[in-house]
Parts: structure tokens; C-alpha cells; sequence
């Protein structure tokens, strides 16, 4: 791994794009450029930005440069017994540290754990004045002042450029056992519902063609145990079907159609056919392959869709925000990025 | 106690119109301006800021408190929102000149979707009260405050709240999924959702702990944990802190995370035993209280893991709790650790900072040489866990030692910062705590706080005047404080 510190010339970059009137894409590993949708202007490239700026694993935390890969971190976590618990999906072997945190994305254990943005206790970033701030810190407790990292994460690069991200990790569970299920999908989230209310360590969930699939962690003897409750035949290569989950690589996700993410409460209605739904997160998180376009597809009641990965870039990936929310959105970019040069239309046209 | 009021200069409004203006709201006896009615307001649980509203209004539908709103942003007047009033920086102490939102009519649990694990409140309902409403079904919501029989769940959200299972059940934040606001112009707004993310910016994330300075927080959708199954907790005597604090890092380090890890001092022990009698050491010179949950198994081999460690880390005494009485015997000093140091002393003042674990010799060391230098004697009891300090001064108002208190309480939050940790864990920044806000951040970084602010509030109505200083304040401050004769904001411009 590299250690490099170059936010002085990530800062001088910045302030020449105000003095230019030239709009920023902020960019690393360019793993996600898939995701969202495209913005205009130069790129400002982070991926030098590198290297564990503090790690101490009886502390709990990690800091790193954003532009560190993914891949570092968690081996170094891994030497520790330790990882980043939200699982975070790569989608490729440059993924920063930087980009998992902007589009706070997660993986199979989110539901189980939390998302990225549970475990950013702090930041450092550059905003659209040029100047280098930092929020939150390295301690798990802090209100003083507002949470701007959690603001932070999610925003895709929109309210400024992250230098650095302090998380929280935690100790990797002693065993994992993988268990699949043969059951229809009502019977699915009904068993999964039913677990939940037990505390059943379930820390990772998905379902599709009619077999569920669940990941359960602890201890070697109390895995036993469960293992005979739950029932269930035991799947082997379970890591790597977890990845594949986790990466996108399972074949489900190998297809020509657009794939449409609904965030959905766990219990909503089935409303798609089997073989194009694939289900994670006890039923909150659903991937449908369609062709039909962004209009016809409706926006469920209860939770919200994006277009996650298409052939063909649309105006409107993520679900449109109501006006006063919008209203709200473009406030606060107003107020992190005056003069309007970061990720301009990364996420939504309007800012 | 003077006011963050500097760049505040809202109109003066005719009590009596105003009182008129609300009528058309809310019933009579909802509006609340004689002297004697509007005086149990005049306070939250730091009792040393004190401060008569203008006007307490009381309403009981998301309608009037949209109306309110409307209202006072038309007529430039301040609001001030207030849960139950336990808020331990004054972030409920009311504006002199404003209106005082008290949430304390919204007291209802709206629906418990059992088969979600979420309960939806208004934001009056108490934290202990979602617990006890989802009890028969085997659930409860898990951060659990010290004071929860009487803090509401606005409040709550309003400050990021904790609680002595925040270790691994985490805080406020972690543990809401819905809040619906109304704005400073009175628009009602979803924040967060029925699922598990939401598009645009986190809002929900920076609602939590944004002590009232964003919006009125309306109704709060939880998450609800099964209750565990099987608790189990150790006791542990040092005779020596240092040995106590690597202990806990010993713990950590072992993979393993306690439900609650506490730690109480000396001073601490022997009040809290003098007060509830449960047995403690006096010998030690700290105790440490771990608690862990789950299932039979998987908890019995961690307390025999714990057991272990806690001897090597050089405990003179680990006991088991060997039923569930022991066990609340366990916890009843650490839970009336405050009310027992209150008994020690006329009054006590009670600090709220985070430091890094490893700090934790270092910052004792340093705040028992305080304690000497300004003669007064501080009690601890901490979340370990977590490296959230609860220091208490103890002090005697009538003597005049509130300000020495004060100062002394200062310096320990400058303390928490220079080892590289916070001024607050938990209990926000308010009224109390502004001026060490101007030590733990840059001027930049105040501003853009200020205009993070804007974005939600432009005319700055919501609790001016608390949680961020202006940098006037900061300027001012900083001509007082001179360290190495260097000032802590050069770029700043000094009045
Ligand atoms: C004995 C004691 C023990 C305590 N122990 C703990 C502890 O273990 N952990 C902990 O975190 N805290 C603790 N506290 C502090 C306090 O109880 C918490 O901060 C609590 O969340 C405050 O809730 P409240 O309803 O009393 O809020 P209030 O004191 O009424 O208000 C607190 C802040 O929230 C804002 N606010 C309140 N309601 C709303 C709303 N609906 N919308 C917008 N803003 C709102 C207010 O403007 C104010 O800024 C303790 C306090 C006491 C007195």
C-alpha cells in the first residue's frame, strides 16, 4: 500500500477550479461509474491519496486517505481479526476507501449490521471554498456539532472532496455457516421475519428461484446449536457465494437488462416474477431486471427504486425528491459548494 | 451566564397580539404567558442557565405545530423546542424574547409493527415507555439513557442520545429509521423511510443530534430489538486505574464487545455505596461493571473468557452475578451513581467528554492534578466502553464555587480534545458547552456549520443562539485565552 498525502495539491485544484469557473468530477478508482448518474466537468483524480493515516484495533477504528483501496484496508483489518462490518460491495479491484463512502454502499450484512454510514465516526474533506475541514473524530461517542460525516456519506461527492474517513470496525465473528432453504418466497420472508423476532444471528440473507439462503455467526458452539434449530442444508462454498452476492458476480446479476434496486420495508408485497427478482436483506432489498423503462416502472409505496445499472444512461436514476426535500437538497449544496463545481449531476440533475 | 446572542437581533413582539396570533392555533389554556405557568420552563436539567420564554405553547397536532411555525417565521420569532426537559447542556433553556415549543402533549405510540420491529411515536412519548408498550412482544428499543423513565424520544433524536448498552447496541442514530419534521416555514417533511436507505442526502442521520437547530422533530419511526435471552454480568475491583482502563482495552482487543462496559472511581464507589449499599469494594480504587447478552452458551463462554482476562489485567476481584438480583444489585450503584454524588455535595456539575480508551490513565491522572489545583472534587463514572467520560464536580453554589465549577469543567473538555478526543459524547453542546466548541473546531469549520444551519433555518429562528458559538464569541474567547502566546483563531479579526 502507498503513502502519499496530497491534499495540498487536491487543494490548490480546487481553488483554481473556483478561480476558473470549472466544474470538478471527483474520481479515484473509477469503480462506480456505473452507478448514478454522469457528471460534468474535469476530473480531479484522488486515487494518489493514499495510506492508514491511524489503525488501532483495541480502539476499534481505522483512518485512512480516501484514495486507499478497499482491498488494503480490509486485509489489514483481516491481520487483526477485525473487519469493516458493513460488507462493502467493491464492484472492482481499484474501489477506494473514498467511493464505498460516497455511495455508502453495503452489502449482505447491512441489514444485519448497518450501513457504511453506521460506522463513519469521522471526516476530513475539502469544500467547495477550498477549505480542509474535519468532523466527527475517532472516539464511537461525539454530538458536538452537526454530523456532517454522516451527511457525507451518500452524497456522492456533491458537498466536497473526502480526504480522509475514520471507521468504526469490529472483530470478525469466530464462525460462519451458510444454510440454504428450498421454499417458495412468501414462506421465505415469513421464516425470516420469524428468526428476526428470535435473535437468530442471522448476518446475511438472500433468496432466489425458490432457495433461501442465510448466513449465521458466532461462536463455533453456539452455531452448532442453531445449525439443528434452523435446519437446512449446508452450503460449502459459501465465501465465495457470498461474494458473488456481495459483487454482483452471482448469475442472476449476468443479464443485458437494465437492474432497478427497491429499498422496500422487509414485509411489501411481491409484485415481480421469480426468475428476475433476487432478494437480500430479509426482504428489503430487492434487484429486478426489466426492460420496461423508468416511467412504467412504478414507485413502490413503501420504500423507493433506482436504476442501478443500465446499458443505457437515463436522466432520472434515483427516485425523484419531493419538492421540499429538493428544496432542501439544493440548500445544502448551496451551503458546502457555493460555487457549484463538485459532481454537478452525479446524483440528481438539479444539483 | 451570558447568551450566544451577539449576532441575534430579532423584533420585539407585543406579548399580548401574539397571545392573540396563538389563540387561532391553539386552545386557551395551550398558551401559557403568566409568570407562575411559564416558570417551570424556565430550565432543562442544567439547572445553573435559567431563562423565562416569552411564551410556552403546548399543541397536540402536527397542524398546529405547522401553524406555529408559520407564524413565527412570519413575525421573526425565535422558537425553542422542548422534549422533557432533562437535557443536560441547556439546549431546552428558553430565548428570552422567543415562544417555547414544548412537545410534551405528543405523547402517543402511533402503531408497533411487530412483524418490522419498528414502533412509531410522537416525539413526546418517553424512552422507557416504547420499551413497555413492546414488551408483551418479547421486544424493546435499545438505547437506554439514565434517564429514561422521564426523557422523550425527541429529545432524544434532538441529541443523539446513549445509554450504557450504546457499545453494542449503538446510539440514536443507529437505532431510528423514520422522523417526520416540520420546518421553520411550517412544511411537514419525511425523513428516512420503511426501508433501510433512502434516496438523496442522509437527513435522518443529521436530524439526529442537531439539538433542535434544524427543525421540529414530529414523529420518530424506531427500530425494536427481541429482548435478549440470557444476560449475564461481571464486577470487577482495581487497585489501581491504570490496571482498570487496560483491562477494558484487554477486553476489546479479545474480539470480544460487552453489551455495557462501566467504569466508577474511588470517590465514585463510596458514594454510590453509601446511597444504595450494593456491596462494593471500598478498597478498590476503581470497579469495572461488563455485561453480556445473547444466548446461554454463547454468553457463558464469554464471561469465562472476560473472567480470564480481567484476572491477567490484575483484578483483585472479579465476582459473577450469580441471579438475576445480584445483578441489578450490580448495577443499582452504577445507575444512581449521580443522585449518590449529589448527596456528597450541595451541588455537582456533570461533564460529558469523549477520549480515545487508551487515553484514559493519562486524562485521570491529569484531572485528579485539576481537581487539586482548583480544590474541588470531581466523582467518575464512564461509559468505558465507548471512552465517554461523566466526570462530576462537585461544588457548593451558595459558597459562589459555580464558577470555579465551570472553569474546572472547561478545562477537563480541553483535556478530552488534546488527547484527541470530543467535548460531548452525548449529552450536545447547548447553551453549556460553546465555548470549548470554539477550541475543538477551526473558524471554517464553525462557518460552515453555520451554513449547514442556514440551509434549513435562513433566519436563524430554531434555538438561536446554542450548539455552535459565532465567531464573535470565538474572537472574544480566544483574546482571553492565550496559550504559549498563541491565539487559537489568528485569522480571525479581534474585537
Ligand atoms: C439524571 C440524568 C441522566 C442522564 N443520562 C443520560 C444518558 O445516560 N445518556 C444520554 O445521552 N443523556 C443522558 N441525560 C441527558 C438527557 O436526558 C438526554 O439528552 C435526553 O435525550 C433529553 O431528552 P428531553 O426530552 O429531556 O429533551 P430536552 O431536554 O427537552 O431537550 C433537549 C434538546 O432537544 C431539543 N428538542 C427536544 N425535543 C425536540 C423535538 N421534538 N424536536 C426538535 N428538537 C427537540 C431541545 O430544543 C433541546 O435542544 C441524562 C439526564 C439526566 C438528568
Amino acid at each position: 500500500m502507498k503513502d502519499k498525502n496530497i491534499s495540498d495539491q487536491l487543494q490548490n485544484s480546487v481553488e483554481q477550479a473556483i478561480q476558473t469557473k470549472t466544474k470538478l468530477i471527483i474520481k479515484a478508482g473509477g469503480s462506480k461509474d456505473f452507478y448514478g448518474r454522469t457528471a460534468i466537468g474535469k476530473e480531479l483524480n484522488i486515487s494518489e491519496h493514499q495510506g492508514i493515516i491511524s489503525y488501532e484495533p483495541s480502539e476499534l477504528f481505522i483512518t485512512v486517505r480516501a484514495g486507499t483501496l478497499l482491498k488494503d484496508i480490509e486485509s489489514v483489518l483481516a491481520e487483526n481479526n477485525q473487519m469493516l462490518a458493513f460488507e462493502p460491495p467493491a464492484f472492482g479491484d481499484k474501489a477506494t476507501i473514498g467511493g464505498t463512502i460516497a455511495c455508502n454502499l453495503s452489502g449482505p450484512r447491512r441489514a444485519y449490521s448497518g450501513a457504511a454510514r453506521d460506522f463513519v465516526l469521522g471526516t476530513k474533506i475539502i469544500n467547495g471554498q477550498a477549505e480542509v475541514l474535519s468532523f466527527g473524530g475517532e472516539v464511537m461517542k461525539n454530538v458536538a456539532g452537526y454530523d456532517v460525516s454522516r451527511l457525507i456519506t451518500g452524497a456522492m461527492g456533491t458537498l466536497g472532496v473526502l480526504l480522509e474517513v475514520s471507521l468504526k470496525v469490529v472483530p470478525k465473528p469466530e464462525t460462519e455457516i451458510t444454510l440454504v432453504h428450498q421454499l417458495n418466497i412468501d414462506e421465505a420472508l415469513l421464516k425470516m421475519h420469524q428468526w428476526s423476532t428470535q435473535s437468530i444471528p442471522i448476518t446475511a440473507s438472500c433468496y432466489h428461484q425458490n432457495q433461501l439462503t442465510i448466513r449465521l455467526s458466532g461462536t463455533e458452539k453456539y452455531i452448532n446449536t442453531l445449525q439443528h434449530l434452523i435446519g437446512g442444508e449446508v452450503l460449502t462454498d459459501a465465501d465465495s457465494f457470498w461474494h458473488s452476492v456481495k459483487e454482483q458476480s452471482h448469475h442472476f446479476f449476468d443479464s443485458k437488462k437494465p437492474l432497478w434496486r427497491l429499498s422496500v420495508a422487509s414485509n411489501s408485497e411481491i409484485t415481480s416474477q421469480n426468475d428476475d427478482t433476487f432478494y437480500e436483506w430479509g426482504g428489503a432489498l430487492r434487484w429486478i431486471k426489466t426492460n420496461t423503462s423508468q416511467n412504467e416502472t412504478p414507485h413502490p409505496l413503501n420504500g423507493h427504486i433506482s436504476l442501478f445499472r443500465s446499458p443505457t444512461k437515463i436522466n432520472d436514476t434515483f427516485q425523484p425528491l419531493p419538492k421540499h426535500l429538493l428544496q432542501i437538497h439544493r440548500n445544502l449544496k448551496q451551503a458546502f459548494d457555493p460555487h457549484g463545481i463538485f459532481n454537478i449531476g452525479r446524483m440528481y440533475q438539479q444539483f | 451566564m451570558s447568551q450566544n446572542s451577539a449576532e441575534h437581533d430579532f423584533p420585539v413582539v407585543d406579548l399580548q397580539q401574539l397571545v392573540k396570533q396563538l389563540s387561532s392555533i391553539l386552545a386557551d389554556d395551550s398558551i401559557l404567558y403568566q409568570e407562575e405557568d411559564i416558570r417551570p420552563y424556565e430550565c432543562d436539567g442544567l439547572s445553573a442557565y435559567q431563562q423565562l420564554p416569552l411564551v410556552v405553547a403546548l399543541p397536540d397536532t402536527i397542524e398546529q405545530v405547522q401553524k406555529i411555525l408559520q407564524l413565527c417565521n412570519k413575525i421573526n420569532l425565535p422558537v425553542v423546542a422542548r422534549g422533557a426537559g432533562t437535557g443536560l447542556s441547556g439546549g431546552a433553556l428558553p430565548y428570552e424574547k422567543g415562544l417555547l415549543l414544548s412537545l410534551g402533549k405528543f405523547n402517543k405510540v402511533i402503531e408497533i409493527n411487530q412483524q418490522l420491529q419498528t414502533a412509531t411515536v410522537q416525539p413526546g412519548v418517553r424512552n422507557l415507555a416504547i420499551s413497555e408498550a413492546v414488551s408483551h412482544l418479547g421486544l424493546y428499543y435499545a438505547p437506554d439513557p439514565s434517564s429514561q423513565i422521564a426523557c422523550s424520544i425527541g429529545g432524544n433524536v434532538a441529541e443523539n442520545s446513549g445509554g450504557v448498552h450504546s457499545l453494542k447496541y449503538g446510539l440514536t442514530v443507529h437505532n431510528i429509521q423514520q422522523l417526520k419534521i416540520v420546518t421553520i416555514d411550517g412544511e411537514l417533511i419525511t425523513l428516512g423511510g420503511t426501508g433501510l436507505d433512502s434516496p438523496g442526502y442522509d437527513l435522518l442521520a443529521l436530524m439526529t443530534g442537531s439539538e433542535g437547530m434544524l427543525g421540529i422533530i414530529v414523529e420518530v419511526t424506531v427500530k425494536l430489538l427481541p429482548k435478549p435471552k440470557y444476560v449475564q454480568t461481571l464486577l470487577a475491583a482495581f487497585d489501581d486505574v491504570v490496571n482498570a482502563g487496560q483491562a477494558v482495552a484487554n477486553i476489546i482487543s479479545a474480539g470480544i464487545i460487552p453489551a455495557g462496559l462501566e467504569m466508577m472511581d474511588k470517590l465514585a464507589i463510596q458514594a454510590a455505596e453509601d446511597f444504595v449499599h450494593a456491596g462494593y469494594p471500598l478498597d478498590a480504587e476503581a470497579i469495572l461493571i461488563c455485561e453480556l447478552d445473547g444466548i446461554e452458551d454463547e454468553v457463558t463462554e464469554q464471561v469465562a473468557a472476560i473472567h480470564t482476562i480481567l484476572k491477567q489485567s490484575s483484578a483483585i476481584e472479579v465476582r459473577i452475578a450469580k441471579d438475576e438480583q445480584e445483578r441489578i444489585v450490580f448495577w443499582k450503584g452504577r445507575k444512581n451513581a449521580f443522585p449518590a454524588v449529589g448527596r456528597l455535595s450541595p451541588d455537582y456539575y456533570c461533564m460529558d467528554g469523549t477520549i480515545p480508551r487508551k487515553r484514559l490513565p493519562q486524562v485521570l491522572q491529569a484531572m485528579e492534578d485539576l481537581s487539586k489545583t482548583y480544590n474541588l472534587a470531581v466523582a467518575n463514572v464512564f461509559h468505558a466502553g465507548d471512552g465517554n467520560l461523566h466526570p462530576l464536580i462537585l461544588y457548593d453554589a451558595s459558597k459562589g464555587q459555580l464558577e470555579k465549577a465551570e472553569e474546572l469543567g472547561g478545562k477537563i473538555l480541553e483535556l478530552c480534545i488534546e488527547v484527541g478526543g470530543t467535548i460531548t459524547g452525548e449529552h450536545g453542546v447547548g447553551m453549556e458547552k460553546l465555548n470549548q466548541m470554539c477550541v475543538q473546531f477551526k473558524a471554517a469549520e464553525l462557518s460552515q456549520f453555520h451554513a449547514l444551519k442556514a440551509a434549513f433555518d435562513p433566519k436563524g429562528l430554531l434555538n438561536p443562539g446554542k450548539a455552535i458559538p459565532t465567531l464573535h464569541r470565538c474572537a472574544e474567547l480566544g483574546a482571553m485565552h492565550v496559550h504559549d502566546g498563541k491565539l487559537p483563531h489568528p485569522e480571525l479579526e479581534r474585537f
